[in-house]
């Protein structure tokens, strides 16, 4: 968790966002402030304008309305050259006709003479960042002799040879495999906590977003839908599309009353009704808010569909009336075969207003 | 299933002219390529060569030092060197237009680059003559400020560059488009102008594909003989074509003499695109292509 440091200062924010291409509105009405030195996750679906936002911020984008403010000056009207930020690709965008080392470089020899370092000391930078990402013995390779992870890391090296002033990544592992994708995702998180920079990241992987991020921000459909720790948007997730987007979640039919949850007449321990809610409500269950019981004692009773185990859990559907099976989640104890009658007793679950 | 006590798969790789393939036919097919290829050019350019050896070397070089030969050999090399230049730049700059823009028209101009492949060559060199002769619409205009463009050596480059124009055009046509925005994005996000994403980010690696219509153009451009020679005028040391010079001597029944004259235009041919090909496959060790 970052923001241990007194008052975290606003970096980036912006007010007031909107943004429409062709006839569909992509942001609407969209404010963000990013703290210094945080890393933030832009986590939703495709289509919900997080990409969008990342462009208009580094300025590849235009707004049709609203402020990009940087440390408190307005860039809106700032062309992308003079913006300072560094910007990874998805598919990496590294200059295939230049080695490593001119890739990482090229930032620094780009600028004006006056500003230009000279060549011993882009030298020397180039082979820290070589060293950071661990390719030092790959300066004079090519893009094409490189993994996708290598090529990954040198696009970030050269995002961080011009010492941006904010980091932006677009879906940057999106096209690695998943074990590839993990050990960077930790990778990230080392340079990160050790050069300070911040950065946001644009993901539409959960998890990605929830164990990389100092603070998540989750979209839907051009719109701020929440935005916190980790721990925030999964204790206390804004709405129904939060809590559906960072996770798997059931609905379950329950009754608000007296600031209790009900279903099957048993209250629904930990769950509270909003104030003045009261009446049918939906109560939304995590799989693991789910535990198999006794029939008797159960708020829902079901026979087993189907089961399976990984990773020292299993997953089990239960049939329950018509309509969707629910999910259960357990730990990998007794097994249940598909038929066998069991009862569900709801140990949490989220309700909204 | 026989077991044998050493599995095949074990044993060394021996070579093999065929690689294993589940594609059927190789058989047929390589033979028929390598009939067809020998019918069609290695037989007569090999009796070519044969019959130009009864010269011997020394005959090959007193037709060539013949000033008459040496200058329409100077001529045709030349000129097609500096048209397949011409020919580059024109077409880069067309390719790049038809690509990257769009406007009104763009299909119809993009048809258009392919007409002089399509046109019979002397359609395309009685056109160029009517258009460039001094009573022609631009042959009057250039001749008003004192440049003569038919019937001199610059018709011949006019018509070459016609004609070697869609090679330029073609070959990096398909690059142009496969250009990344994101490269471009990337460069811009780096902190380089315009002009220097351009110069340094953008045309480099089109650098192959240029080299390739160049060669191709120029190629060309020394075969050419239908479109030239209504343009050219054909005064011998001025602006006579190694290829005329061929047909000249044919009709003087001196084929020792126009096999010599192919002979050196073979040779030299053969050199240049040698020379391009180790550009290109320089140029791609030095971009980083696999």
């Amino acid at each position: 968790m970052g923001g241990t440091s007194g008052r975290p200062s606003t970096a980036i924010r912006v007010e007031g966002l909107s943004k429409t291409f062709d006839t569909a509105a992509v942001l609407h009405d969209f404010d963000l402030d990013v703290r210094a030195g945080e890393l933030l996750g832009l986590l939703g679906p495709s289509g919900s304008g997080k990409t969008t936002l990342l462009r208009i911020i580094a300025g590849l984008d235009f707004p049709d309305r609203g402020r990009v403010l940087f440390g408190g000056d307005d860039a809106t009207g700032l062309p992308v050259q003079k913006r300072a930020v560094g910007f990874v690709f998805q598919h990496y965008a590294l200059f295939k006709h230049m080695s490593v080392a001119d890739n990482i470089a090229y930032g620094l020899n780009a600028r004006k003479r006056a500003e230009r370092p000279d060549k011993a000391e882009i030298k020397r930078r180039v082979g820290d960042l070589l060293d950071l990402i661990k390719l030092s013995g790959f300066a004079d390779r090519y893009p094409s002799q490189l993994s996708g992870g290598q090529r990954q890391r040198v696009a970030l090296a050269r995002a961080l040879a011009v010492e941006p002033r904010v980091l932006l990544l677009d879906e940057p592992f999106g096209a690695l495999d998943a074990q590839v994708r993990k050990d960077l995702r930790r990778w990230l998180r080392e340079i990160h906590d050790r050069t300070g920079q911040t950065t946001i990241f644009v993901t539409h992987d959960q998890d990605e977003a929830l164990e990389l991020s100092d603070r998540v921000a989750v979209l839907d459909k051009g719109r701020l839908e929440q935005v916190g720790t980790p721990d925030e948007v999964q204790d206390n997730p804004a709405s129904a599309t939060v809590l559906k987007f960072l996770g798997d979640a059931v609905e379950v039919e329950a009754i608000a009353e007296g600031g209790q949850v009900r279903v099957d007449g048993r209250p629904v321990p930990g769950v509270v009704a909003p104030a003045g809610l009261i009446g049918p409500v939906k109560l939304h269950v995590r799989p693991w808010q789910f535990q198999l019981t006794d029939p008797s004692a159960a708020h829902l009773r079901g026979t087993v569909r189907s089961s399976h185990r990984s990773q020292g859990r299993q997953r089990i559907e239960v049939e329950h009336g018509p309509g969707r099976p629910l999910l259960v989640e357990d730990f990998d104890g007794e097994r249940y075969a598909a038929g066998h009658p069991v009862g569900l007793r709801i140990v949490g679950g989220y309700v909204f207003a | 299933m026989t077991v044998s006590t050493k599995p095949r798969w074990r044993a060394k790789p021996r070579w093999r002219f065929r690689q294993p393939s589940v594609l059927p036919g190789f058989g047929i097919t390589f033979g028929y390529t390598i009939l067809c290829l020998s019918l069609v050019v290695l037989i007569p350019l090999g009796a070519l060569v044969v019959r130009s050896s009864r010269l011997g070397l020394s005959g090959i070089w007193e037709v060539a030092s013949d000033p008459r030969v040496a200058s329409a050999l100077k001529i045709s090399f030349g000129v097609s060197l500096l048209a397949a230049l011409t020919a580059s730049v024109f077409g880069f700059l067309v390719a790049w237009v038809l690509t990257r823009y769009r406007f009104p028209g763009r299909r119809i101009v993009d048809a258009v680059v392919d007409l002089p492949f399509a046109l019979p060559t002397a359609v395309a060199g009685i056109a160029l003559a009517q258009v460039y002769a001094p009573n022609g619409i631009v042959g009057a205009q250039l001749e008003k400020i004192g440049i003569k463009a038919a019937y001199t050596p610059l018709g011949i480059f006019i018509a070459m560059v016609f004609i070697g124009l869609p090679f330029a055009v073609r070959t990096v046509q398909p690059l142009i488009a496969e250009i990344d925005k994101e490269v471009e994005e990337a460069s811009a996000t780096l902190g380089a102008s315009r002009r220097a994403t351009l110069w340094k980010v953008v045309l480099p690696p089109l650098i192959p594909a240029v080299l390739t219509g160049f060669a191709l153009a120029f190629a060309r451009g020394v075969g050419e003989y239908g479109s030239i020679i209504f343009i050219a005028g054909n005064l011998p040391y001025v602006s006579e074509i190694a290829p005329l010079l061929i047909v000249i001597k044919l009709s003087e029944y001196d084929y020792a003499g126009a096999a010599a004259i192919a002979t050196i235009m073979l040779g030299i041919s053969f050199l240049t695109l040698l020379a391009i090909n180790l550009i290109q496959a320089w140029s791609r060790r030095r971009f980083g292509y696999v």
